[in-house]
């Protein structure tokens, strides 16, 4: 069960800015702020559900922690480990216990490479084990995610969509990491292979008592993984509370219209959606104040002018909005 | 409106795909018709036949597939049997399409206003710029914010939501009676999905087309169908009434893909697992010899693996493929 008292993960003001650059000479023009001041945390065993639509900086932000951008500013801590947002390079004491599972599990397999190396190369990386071992704990790990070891000499084509999933999950589990970060890993399967996938990773962790950063824009698949959700828009989280909090009670408008825009799975509680479309804003033009203010029923001045900051309400739920 | 006459009837309708080792069967026995007014949705998963269905629908096949044997017919005439000429009159005229990924779709090199203006001269005997103003009036109707102004600009200057909107104005330009619709939400954010399924629901009733959707988003399904049909494997398992399919699902693929998708609106307690359903879809070159759905099926029997279902009628209104209801 989550520990709130010691947190395995934390993260305080991250920021990952990318330069705009143009012209002859690359000059920086602008700047993208992908992730704009992002704090939370996320205890052992605990899933942290981070939802939000494309372009509010949710990957960023996990690849940021695996240290595949680099952050801009800001602290990224794990417990019993050196702030490693303070070093040229992240240390392999940290790399180890945080590992990733990425969306396409087509491109993110090397396929030149059989199934056995792919999944031993962070072994040989961090020189774990003999050869041996290496090749026995290849076979554990094939097993655990449901895969035949028999199958260790196939190349990744060989291997349907969800398999290949599982393949990436073996590779992240090699290391033994506390942390994985999923990186919406079911949004490129088909809803029945979804399912398997979903129900693999609850049971990793239950057995292995893993914590994930689960990132995705889907409402449902968040709501059924997370024990906590930090709702994301235009690189600053906006909500953040327990899984029953933000999808019973939620309080900023944004996660409001995210519940209002999911479809319902029932024809007798069909929306009205309204056909009227919005000032949606992106990264490279952010609104001043509140971001959300061009879409915000609620907006008045003050939300044209100040940026609200995340706050602290009842029951752990916090909010970034002047009006509630 | 149970007894118009159907826009768009199809009648077992066979799709193949020729391959390096001979032809294989991509959709198979499809039938199909959708009134006025009407909404049917084609949901299934990749590899189904959904898509090959709606390419069949227009005539716009790959060239490595072919029409093997069925009709299709549009307002009553029959559609395979035209030339390219009359097919090319009535695609846009009286039935066109929505793509999934409007930013493929849509000429890059053609403004927006441009390209609705050439599908209307296309059609209508329009000059240059009575077409545009069409256009823009086209793009008034799909409620694209400052219509004069998006029609000045080029696809790629849009948003994936104002993209979405002009894909539609193209399609509706000239005014068809029938309209399908590839996935035409998948690419979107969900708070644009809940605007373009808006807009569909809305210019549906106002203008009374007959509408193919096709999907594997069961939410979009519960959101817009009135009649849905199930697809797996290049067939259909399944036909009733959208209240009817989340009501009493027969085949239990349908079942298993309702338990498979974590969603809100569960009327019981959340379950901690979702069920789902095991191993993958089979290759439809290499299908197996009953039910295609046997292999995962947890009630399947020996029969099931041994002999295809019939596609019967259950129950009035109620279509399905599977030999195990019959026994239940």
């Amino acid at each position: 069960m989550p520990d709130a008292a010691a947190p395995l993960l934390s993260v305080e003001n991250l920021k990952v800015h990318f330069a705009i650059r143009s012209g002859v000479f690359q000059r920086q023009v602008g700047e993208v702020k992908a992730v704009d001041g992002v704090s939370f945390s996320i205890g052992s065993g605990e899933t942290l559900g981070l939802v939000g639509e494309s372009g509010c900086g949710k990957s960023t932000t996990g690849l940021a922690l695996m240290g595949l951008v680099k952050a801009t500013e800001g602290q990224i801590a794990m417990q019993g480990a050196e702030d490693v947002t303070q070093m040229r390079g992240i240390p392999r004491s940290y790399r180890r216990r945080m590992q990733i599972i990425f969306q396409d599990p087509f491109s993110s397999l090397n396929p030149r490479q059989r199934v056995r190396d792919i999944i031993r190369a962070p072994l040989d990386i961090h020189g774990i084990g003999t050869i041996e071992e290496r090749r026995a704990e290849v076979a554990k790990l094939m097993s655990l995610v449901g895969l035949r070891p028999d199958q260790a000499d196939n190349f990744p084509h060989q291997f349907s969509g969800g398999q290949r999933q599982r393949i990436g999950i073996a590779r992240a589990l090699a290391l033994k990491p506390d942390i994985i970060v999923c990186d919406e890993p079911v949004s490129a399967l088909d809803v029945s292979v979804q399912a398997q996938i979903l129900n693999l990773l609850a049971d990793l962790q239950k057995e292995l008592g893993l914590s994930y950063l689960f990132i995705s824009h889907d409402l449902g698949v968040v709501e059924h993984v997370s024990h906590r959700v930090a709702v994301m828009y235009l690189g600053k989280i906006v909500e953040t509370g327990s899984k029953e909090a933000i999808f019973t009670k939620p309080l900023h408008p944004y996660s409001e219209l995210l519940l209002r825009s999911a479809p319902a799975h029932d024809p007798r509680k069909r929306h009205k959606f309204s056909a009227v479309s919005d000032d949606i804003p992106s990264a490279t033009r952010k609104p001043l104040g509140c971001a959300f203010h061009t879409r915000c029923p609620l907006a008045t001045d003050i939300c044209r002018q100040i940026e609200p900051r995340l706050e602290r309400k009842a029951d752990g739920q916090s909010v970034a909005c002047h009006h509630r | 409106m149970e007894h118009a006459e159907p826009a768009l009837a199809v009648s077992d309708l066979n799709v193949e795909i020729l391959g390096e080792n001979g032809a294989f069967p991509v959709v198979s026995e499809m039938s199909l018709s959708v009134r006025p007014g009407e909404t049917v949705c084609i949901v299934g998963e990749s590899g189904c036949g959904k898509s090959m269905t709606a390419l069949s629908l227009l005539r716009l096949l790959p060239d490595s597939a072919r029409v093997a044997s069925g009709s299709i017919r549009i307002h009553g005439e029959d559609f395979l049997a035209m030339d390219r000429r009359q097919v090319e009159d009535f695609r846009g005229d009286k039935i066109a399409m929505i793509f999934q990924e409007p930013l493929s779709a849509l000429n890059p090199v053609l403004t927006i206003g441009e390209q609705i203006a050439e599908s209307v001269r296309q059609h209508r005997r329009l000059g240059r710029r009575e077409a545009f103003a069409r256009a823009v009036k086209c793009l008034e109707l799909v409620q694209m914010p400052d219509p004069e102004r998006r029609a000045r600009q080029y696809p790629h200057e849009l948003s994936g939501g104002m993209r979405q909107r002009a894909m539609i104005a193209l399609a509706l330009a000239c005014e068809p009676k029938i309209i399908i619709a590839d996935e035409p939400t998948t690419a979107l954010d969900v708070t644009v999905q809940a605007q373009i399924l808006g807009l569909i629901s809305d210019l549906q009733k106002r203008l009374g087309t007959a509408q193919i959707l096709i999907t594997h988003d069961l939410g979009v399904v519960a959101e817009i169908a009135d009649r849905v049909i199930v697809m797996y494997a290049g067939r259909r398992v399944e036909e009733c009434s959208v209240y009817e399919l989340f009501d009493n699902p027969i085949h239990p693929y349908t079942v298993g893909l309702m338990g498979a998708v974590p969603h809100r609106d569960r009327t019981e307690a959340a379950p901690e697992r979702l069920t789902d359903i095991p191993g993958t879809v089979p290759p439809l070159w290499d299908l197996p010899k009953g039910c295609a759905f046997a292999p995962r099926c947890p009630g399947a029997s020996v029969r099931c693996l041994e002999e295809r279902p019939p596609f019967l009628e259950k129950k009035p209104g109620h279509f399905a493929a599977c030999w195990e209801h019959d026994n239940a």
